[in-house]
């Protein structure tokens, strides 16, 4: 990686273009129009010439760490090898070119793609219905919990709008929530990390509208309760919501359904392997169990029969769920990468994708457990949590941080873990090594661990500076947010 | 360790309070501006706002957090402190000459649900 | 047998579990209560080599029909210049996470900027996030945001010339979030001015949301609106299509609090409706209740200038239950996608996309008037490239006609009206032989 200074204003000079349209034949312009209606002054945009412009963004990429670049341990966040097939597809023309409003006979090939991407989900979800509107895993979520409070509004319960997440839970859970209308109230972990059902039981009543959860959990702990946590908050006239932010450690393995769960978003990103894009564009769909699959959101895609008694497909408004979340089907090209994948792995591959990011996660633990922290040392599923460095050893690598060892990391090119995440711990290090990660990688990257943990103890002013090596080193955010600068002035 | 200030009134959620005849000068402790670290931001009422003790009447921001401020009485706020606008890290430096509100107290005899200096040095002493 | 994304040997295996202690990989499930492991199979397809997906996708894509497209409603069918599909396909950009970790995302984080100082230029308002998901959730977004914006008002007025797919999202966000909207219907084709200035006087409202262009395709005149808003203490929020911004008056100048719309029209391909690009910018005072991710300048432990997420306090993994939104992505790549189109063009090329489109949009309309077959919906009003006439033929038949022979155009807006669209895809013969087609009997 190399630092770049320029930002593409800075290569503008008026007079230069980067682009080639035709010229104007028609009789009329813009310039016909009433000043009224008209800017007055062109907007600050650059003018650059195509070559300048291709090469400023290459050399922004050069600034950037992606999977394809290196190994990317980054806690929850599940960033697997994307696999090229799928960018190939989604940009097949004769899916890139259609309108979303073009008539169902005409976009009978997109449909499928929808109905059968859905078919498969509800195969490895153990759910019944799915929507592949949601735009992201938090709007899955959200579109999760307007389902929930839909069915209980259906039912004339209009009464229950509290809703349970635990304290380990994501800031996104309870901030759905609060969208959604709901108000949420905590349960506490017990010192393992999971769910205190004697802490949970006292708060099932029928202002309750459900319960959202993880499983594994945020430490990739599996809830071996679940079974009980279920009968429990469905006696008490609730629902079980499961976030799919963990779904990779289960995928082909345990089912959200078989465990109780009603309602449920995936992270086609994380778990289906479509790329990240440096924060998007993702997809969260959204699957119900079977009481709940008339409350899916509009529009869906819908298979029935035409008059010569073939499969067609058609696009149709459902009235009784929660509405419109989204301006049309989902972000269609994600959805696309997603089928691919699931067509490569196939039903034999996919029940190896849970086991072999498991089998990666335990490993790499139990090659470092004995440098850092961890709080609790049992088996884990993909992903799980230091507490930071073993401290006093030598006695002089008490103020290396987390923060340090993630930063000298970076020098050591590999991507982050998560750190400081979740807030059960002071100095959480979140590890998710994923199922297409190489022995030889892993053993590459605990090896860089053990170093920095040794360097913690010889050389902590190392730590302390690091990291030396990248185009940038530790950005000053405090004054980011005292004095924002969130746009290119010309002066 | 954390400076208490004498003469000065104090809720559990870390404000303090001077008392001059019907108004009341609020800030923060410094208590509070160590625990939020560099603050970045702070969300004031404006003029006329009314507050009520015990609930929230704006924010502090650091980098990789937030916490709301509570009113520790009722009443009007009469001003703002604008400095805070362009520096909030003045919080940091000294909490206790820069103050964030002033209010005009509704209800003077709520202050003696607050505590002095030192019942808030033992409340700070138990907390720890 | 192998498997292309699974590295691992059997002996690879065989020493991981070794020093792991465990005797098979199914014993990595040992604290799974049994009863919850599944055994069955599962219903979907043996795994297929990549010949046999790109044959199977061929055939789906044959059983879909390319179209001419004359329509637009919310999704519009610009040019795509060659040069953002190179440089969007550059794995440093596609395969990297949300820019936390700012030392080796300085990619990420200065296209955002720049994208930022983009979206604020062509609306005319002092900042812009770094995307949201698409145009109708941004005006969700922006429903919420002026209620958090106004302290405790809590109604929202909404023009009925907004498209139907955002008032839809913005009328199921808001009855889950509990926001009370009222839309008030149109008048004559547009925003009913004097019906939304008297709901105004109620004093408890928070925002009015009206379209730039609206859903006829009418440039709206906001003259006095942002008077009345202010006035009533509510926020004026403007849906923009940003492309029309290169020429049409911005919502900085019509005195918007808050620009929200889709930027699909930034040269991102139709793709069945997706992924495509919300945007959200605002005035200076507000940007603290914005929701979604910014970026900010700054200076690193050496002095050079680099940036970085920025104002996170407001974002729900700070702030969970009271952050300004859920949302803790945006459409970054897509937002890439903007930057490279922006700068491509430029404000001399996103001109003559307007006026290509204009030119050809006003000779397909009065093509269409002179076969006599339509009349105009709303006379002597102004539009840019989308426009709606009432057909004299069932609007049915109409539509079944084009599209059997390669068009797609004439998309109801009930009440017998239809709308066209023309960008500056379509060429004179495309827009003459659709003329010809409905002239046929």
């Amino acid at each position: 990686m190399r630092y770049y200074d320029k930002l593409i204003f800075e290569l503008s000079k008026p007079g230069r273009q980067g682009w080639s349209l035709p010229e104007n034949r028609w009789k009329e312009s813009t310039d016909d129009l009433p000043d009224g209606l008209k800017r007055t002054t062109p907007p600050l945009l650059p003018q650059v010439s195509e070559p300048d412009v291709v090469r400023h963004y290459v050399n922004l990429s050069d600034m950037n760490f992606g999977v394809d670049t290196g190994f990317y341990p980054l806690g929850s966040c599940t960033m697997k090898y994307n696999p090229k097939i799928g960018e190939e597809t989604a940009s097949h023309p004769g899916f890139a070119s259609l309108h979303p409003l073009q008539p169902a006979e005409t976009v009978q090939g997109a449909m499928e793609v929808h109905a059968e991407l859905s078919r498969c989900l509800c195969s490895l979800t153990g759910m019944s219905a799915f929507t592949l509107n949601p735009f992201a895993g938090a709007h899955g979520e959200l579109t999760g919990l307007m389902i929930m409070r839909q069915y209980h509004i259906s039912k004339g319960d209009m009464k229950r709008t509290r809703i349970i997440v635990p304290d380990s839970a994501h800031g996104t859970n309870p901030a759905s929530a609060a969208v959604c209308g709901l108000q949420v109230v905590e349960v506490k972990s017990t010192p393992e990390g999971l769910i205190d059902i004697n802490d949970l039981k006292p708060l099932l009543d029928d202002s309750v509208a459900g319960i959202m959860m993880t499983n594994p959990n945020t430490l990739g702990l599996f809830e071996t309760e679940i079974k009980e946590i279920a009968s429990s908050v469905h006696a008490a006239g609730g629902l079980l919501y499961y976030d799919g932010a963990n779904m990779n450690a289960l995928l082909g393995k345990v089912r959200p359904g078989d465990m109780g769960f009603d309602i449920m978003h995936l992270n086609l990103h994380k778990t289906f392997s479509t790329p990240h894009g440096g924060g998007g564009p993702g997809a969260g769909p959204v699957g119900v169990a079977p009481h709940l699959a008339g409350l899916l959101p509009s529009p869906a895609v819908r298979k029935i029969k035409n008059a010569q008694g073939e499969d067609i497909y058609e696009m149709v408004e459902n009235p009784d769920g929660p509405g419109r979340i989204s301006g049309f089907a989902g972000n269609f090209g994600v959805l696309m990468k997603a089928y691919a994948y699931i067509l490569s792995l196939g039903r034999e591959n996919v029940k190896k994708v849970g086991p072999y990011s498991v089998l990666a996660a335990n490993y790499v633990k139990e090659s470092l457990k004995d440098r850092y922290r961890l709080p609790v040392d049992s088996l884990c599923k993909h992903e799980f949590v230091f507490d930071g460095l073993i401290r006093g050893n030598a006695g002089t690598d008490s103020e290396v941080t987390t923060l340090d060892v993630a930063k000298r990391l970076l020098d050591c090119g590999f991507h982050a873990p998560t750190i400081y995440f979740p807030l059960l711990f002071h100095q959480s290090i979140m590890i998710e090594p994923t199922e297409t990660e190489s022995k030889e990688t892993l053993d590459a990257f605990i090896q860089a661990m053990r170093t920095i943990a040794d360097e913690a103890v010889s050389r902590p002013e190392l730590l302390k500076s690091a990291p030396h090596n990248t185009p940038v080193r530790r950005p000053d955010e405090t004054l980011a947010a005292t004095r924002p600068v969130l746009r290119y002035r010309a002066d | 360790m954390s400076r208490i200030m004498d003469g000065l009134l104090y809720s559990e959620s870390h404000e303090w309070v001077k008392v001059d005849g019907d108004t009341a000068t609020i800030g923060i402790t410094d208590f509070a501006q160590k625990s939020m670290g560099n603050i970045v931001y702070v969300d004031m009422p404006e003029e006329d706002d009314e507050v009520s003790q015990n609930e929230e009447f704006g924010a502090l921001e650091s980098v990789k957090a937030a916490s709301d401020l509570y009113a520790p009485v009722s009443g009007t706020v009469t001003e703002t402190n604008s400095e805070l606008d362009d520096e909030p890290g003045l919080l940091n430096s000294d909490p206790y000459s820069n103050w964030i509100i002033k209010v005009r107290m509704s209800d003077p005899a709520e202050t003696e649900a607050l505590m002095d200096a030192a019942a808030y040095e033992a409340f700070l002493a138990a907390q720890a | 047998m192998g498997f292309a994304y699974f590295p691992h040997t059997d002996e690879d295996i065989r020493e991981m579990l070794g020093r792991i202690g465990s005797a098979s990989l199914d014993d990595l499930y040992s604290d799974v209560p049994e009863d919850v492991i599944y055994k069955g199979d599962f219903d979907i397809p043996n795994a297929m080599s990549e010949m046999e997906i790109r044959r199977k996708f061929a055939d789906m894509a044959g059983k879909n029909v390319r179209l001419k497209i004359f329509a637009g409603g919310g999704a519009y069918d610009h040019y795509s210049p060659a040069a953002i599909q190179s440089v969007i396909s550059r794995s440093e950009f596609l395969t990297s996470y949300t820019p936390y970790q700012a030392e080796v995302s300085q990619g990420t984080l200065r296209y955002i900027f720049e994208f930022q100082s983009m979206m604020a230029g062509l609306t005319g308002m002092d900042c812009a996030n770094a995307s949201m998901y698409d145009g109708p959730t941004s005006a969700a977004e922006a429903a919420m945001m002026s209620t958090a914006c106004t302290k405790k008002k809590k109604r929202v007025l909404l023009s009925g010339t907004l498209l139907p797919q955002v008032l839809d999202v913005v009328r199921t966000y808001a009855r889950f979030h509990g926001i009370e909207v009222m839309t008030v219907p149109g008048l004559d084709g547009v925003s009913d001015m004097a019906a939304m200035e008297k709901e105004l006087q109620s004093g408890d409202v928070a925002g009015v949301m009206v379209p730039g262009i609206n859903r006829f395709g009418i440039i709206e005149n906001f003259e006095g609106l942002s008077d009345a808003v202010h006035s009533a203490k509510a926020l004026l929020i403007i849906y923009s299509d940003p492309s029309s911004l290169a020429v049409i008056k911005t919502p900085g100048e019509w005195g918007a609090d808050i620009v929200c719309g889709e930027a699909q029209t930034l040269g991102i391909p139709l793709s069945f409706g997706g992924p495509y690009l919300g945007f959200l910018c605002c005035r200076k005072e507000f940007v603290r209740k914005m929701p979604g991710r910014i970026a900010g300048e700054t200076t690193d432990a050496d002095g050079k200038r680099c940036y970085v997420l920025t104002l996170q306090a407001r974002e729900q993994h700070i702030r969970r239950e009271k952050a300004t939104s859920n949302i803790c992505s945006n459409q970054s790549l897509m937002a890439l996608y903007a930057a490279v189109y922006l700068s491509l063009m430029g404000p001399s090329g996103l001109k003559r996309v307007n006026d290509l489109s204009y030119g050809g949009a006003h000779y397909l309309h009065s093509e269409l008037l002179k076969t006599g077959l339509f009349s105009d919906a709303f006379p002597g009003r102004k539009f840019l490239k989308e426009f709606a006439v009432v057909p004299a033929i069932p609007v049915k038949e109409l539509q079944d006609r084009l599209v059997r022979n390669g068009y797609f155009g004439a998309l109801s807006c009930g009440d017998g009206i239809v709308t066209f669209c023309v960008t500056e895809k379509r060429t004179k013969e495309e827009i003459d032989g659709l003329i010809s087609v409905i002239r046929r009997k």
